[in-house]
């Protein structure tokens, strides 16, 4: 009887302190705010989810003691995503940031249900009262990478490797060519689609095919590393993508236009604990800090001077890289003297301009 | 490397593509001729790739090369134990291989993204490689490049020119006559099945470790089920097997060099070229109905219980 009785005892304490330690678990996971990050890639991948990661590792850095920070990786683009969001939601996490383009809908939809969650939906363009989003200026880079490039080039043409013709790849290549341009006007530049963001075997094939064809420098839309690479392997020049990619290329590597977000994420997870977060569209480029040259490496002097110049310019407003009048390919003039194209025009750019020798996939 | 012709450098490049293709197909083949059907080769070249590009970060890539065939030999056992030894379902095996050699891969290269790699060097014979042209293509590869072609011809002689052969078409073709024979199918398959491995591993290294020294998550980006695929269009023959890697490694290469000449040729067509010229090509040339028919292993995936 007594041993019965002591066996009961022990699982009512077992019991209460279960509670207990809930409670307690609790009680410190509301006095943190949850911010919760959806990648399309794995973290793993040293490129465009890597470096949504380290701005959320920034958050857990600068806020540590306030906010509880959490992500799914490898979230693909449709229903998964949406199960993905909602799972957040119902979570608890406060704000959600969601990182891909292909996420748009599934964030709306999920949005309209929380109403008291905040979602940030990156390089999408449908808002809601609790749905902003948020893209970078990465054209404003290559600006400076072709100005770089036509400086640096013996045979003056650059190979360039892009994934889709979105408007946000297009873009990029216009930016570079404007900039090569303003250097040398007759520089080239042969382009190759891989139809993927992501295949370094194939992404190496492109880079040696135009490094084949006359190129001596590579850009790329992609996310690997490998054309940086090959060029290091054949002793010519390339351009990082997304993030820093020096150590694959230590000879070869010019800069590299990276993303960052930890600042942006930083601010806005910040806004949310002081109760001020709003809706917004935020499209921030080299002077909000969200695109970043890493450093300038194997050029002289004289070039990296050029590009810190523009990097300046384009900073304090001085230099539009999109600065009309511009000469499409084919032969009419867009833009006003002096003034960008609209962000709008930015964004449903489907021409190239003048010079470039590619059909744009339509 | 130093510069190479335009002509020159795309053959390079077709060979370094096709390779890997042609390792893992060479080594499913072998699996599919003993009747088994392994659909794990993407998750067995992705463990092959990071255990590879792990242990040629210390030890250099010749050691690589054998950790990567040692990775892919262990999980493909795994696939052997589940279906062989405890007769699941191949099919439904093969894929949850490929799930979780992705998984794994994943896990293990956690800290081995953003770190260059050693790179396989390409061999160098004094004279010979330095002859133009022929010198880079023939004399100038990596070793795999050789192994590769060297190991289709022993497989293909080992299969239709020797008792082993003899036997492996035998368990893959009607295992209980096999058996009734005294052969052992089940052991048979098992190393079969390891020899697949192995082969599936040694291409997820060569991707690692010569085609792009780098480990990052998904690297093969669906190599494995090409050179699935191209076992059956080449109707399990070691000749037709090589044909179409490399055909499918030309018309990938040749399609992104087409593109900067201004053809206008969309690129997402390029993009299926390989696939729709391999398989209309092996489609042709398997064109006797018989023949095909009488390569089939006929007992592909089924499943061997040995009676009592």
């Amino acid at each position: 009887m007594e041993k019965e009785f002591k066996m009961k005892k022990w699982i009512v304490a077992a019991a209460a302190l279960a509670v207990g330690v809930g409670l307690l678990t609790a009680s410190a996971s509301a006095a943190k705010l949850k911010a919760c990050w959806l990648y399309v890639g794995p973290v793993g991948d040293g490129g465009y989810t890597y470096q949504h990661d380290l701005g959320r590792k920034e958050v857990e850095k600068e806020l540590g003691d306030k906010v509880e920070t959490k992500y799914l990786e490898n979230v693909a683009e449709g229903p998964d995503a949406e199960r993905a969001i909602e799972r957040f939601a119902r979570e608890g996490c406060k704000i959600v940031f969601t990182t891909s383009f292909g996420f748009m809908d599934a964030t709306i939809k999920v949005a309209k249900k929380y109403p008291k969650v905040f979602f940030e939906h990156a390089t999408g363009y449908k808002q809601a009262k609790n749905v902003a989003t948020y893209n970078a200026r990465f054209y404003e880079g290559r600006y400076v990478m072709g100005e770089i490039a036509a400086k640096m080039s013996k045979t003056g043409v650059a190979g360039y490797i892009v994934s889709f013709p979105i408007p946000e790849v297009v873009m990029g290549i216009n930016s570079f060519m404007l900039g090569a341009q303003s250097v040398n006007p007759n520089f080239k530049v042969k382009i190759v689609w891989v139809n993927s963001w992501y295949d370094p075997g194939k992404e190496s094939d492109a880079a040696k095919v135009l490094f084949g064809q006359g190129a001596d420098i590579m850009v790329q839309h992609t996310d690997s590393t490998a054309p940086l690479q090959i060029a290091q392997e054949q002793g010519k020049l390339g351009f990082g993508q997304s993030s820093d990619m020096i150590k694959f290329a230590p000879k070869a590597q010019l800069t590299a236009n990276t993303d960052s977000w930890g600042g942006y994420y930083v601010q806005e997870v910040k806004k949310v604990l002081a109760g001020t977060w709003k809706s917004q569209d935020t499209w921030g480029g080299m002077a909000q800090g969200m695109v970043v040259l890493s450093p300038f490496t194997n050029m002289p002097d004289a070039v990296k001077a050029m590009a810190e110049k523009s990097v300046a310019d384009i900073k304090a407003g001085t230099l539009l890289p999109f600065a009309g009048p511009i000469t499409k390919q084919d032969g009419t003039v867009v833009g006003e003297k002096g003034k960008s194209l609209s962000d709008k025009d930015l964004n449903s750019m489907n021409w190239y301009v003048k010079g470039i020798d590619d059909k744009l996939p339509q | 490397m130093q510069d190479h012709g335009e002509l020159l450098s795309i053959i390079l490049t077709i060979i370094t593509a096709s390779t890997p293709l042609l390792l893992a197909a060479i080594g499913e083949l072998v699996v599919e001729r003993s009747g088994v059907l392994n659909l794990g080769v993407e998750g067995m070249m992705a463990v092959g790739a990071v255990c590879g590009f792990g242990t040629a970060l210390i030890f250099g890539p010749y050691v690589g090369i054998f950790a990567a065939i040692a990775a892919g030999v262990l999980l493909s056992l795994l696939f052997a134990f589940l279906t062989l030894s405890l007769v699941s379902n191949q099919v439904a095996t093969g894929l949850a291989l490929t799930l979780l050699g992705l998984g794994i891969s994943g896990l293990i290269g956690v800290g081995y993204v953003g770190q260059p790699g050693a790179k396989l060097a390409h061999i160098y014979i004094p004279l010979l490689s330095d002859i133009p042209w022929l010198g880079p293509i023939f004399f100038g590869q990596d070793v795999l490049v050789y192994f590769s072609l060297a190991l289709t011809a022993a497989v293909g002689y080992v299969l239709f020119r020797t008792k082993l052969g003899l036997v492996i078409r035998a368990v893959g073709d009607s295992h209980q006559s096999a058996h009734a024979l005294g052969y052992g199918v089940i052991p048979v398959r098992y190393a079969c099945v390891a020899f697949g491995g192995g082969c599936a591993g040694l291409a997820g290294g060569y991707l690692s470790m010569a085609y792009t020294p780098q480990w990052v998550e998904n690297m093969t980006a669906g190599r494995g089920w090409i050179a699935l695929a191209l076992v059956v269009f080449a109707s399990w023959l070691p000749k037709r097997v090589a044909i179409g890697a490399y055909l499918f490694g030309m018309v990938s290469i040749l399609g992104l060099a087409v593109q900067t000449k201004g053809l206008g040729i969309p690129s997402q067509l390029l993009t299926s070229l390989p696939y729709i010229v391999t398989i209309v090509a092996l489609v042709i040339i398997s064109g006797n109905r018989a023949l095909t028919r009488a390569n089939t292993p006929a007992c592909l995936g089924q499943p061997f219980v040995p009676d009592r």
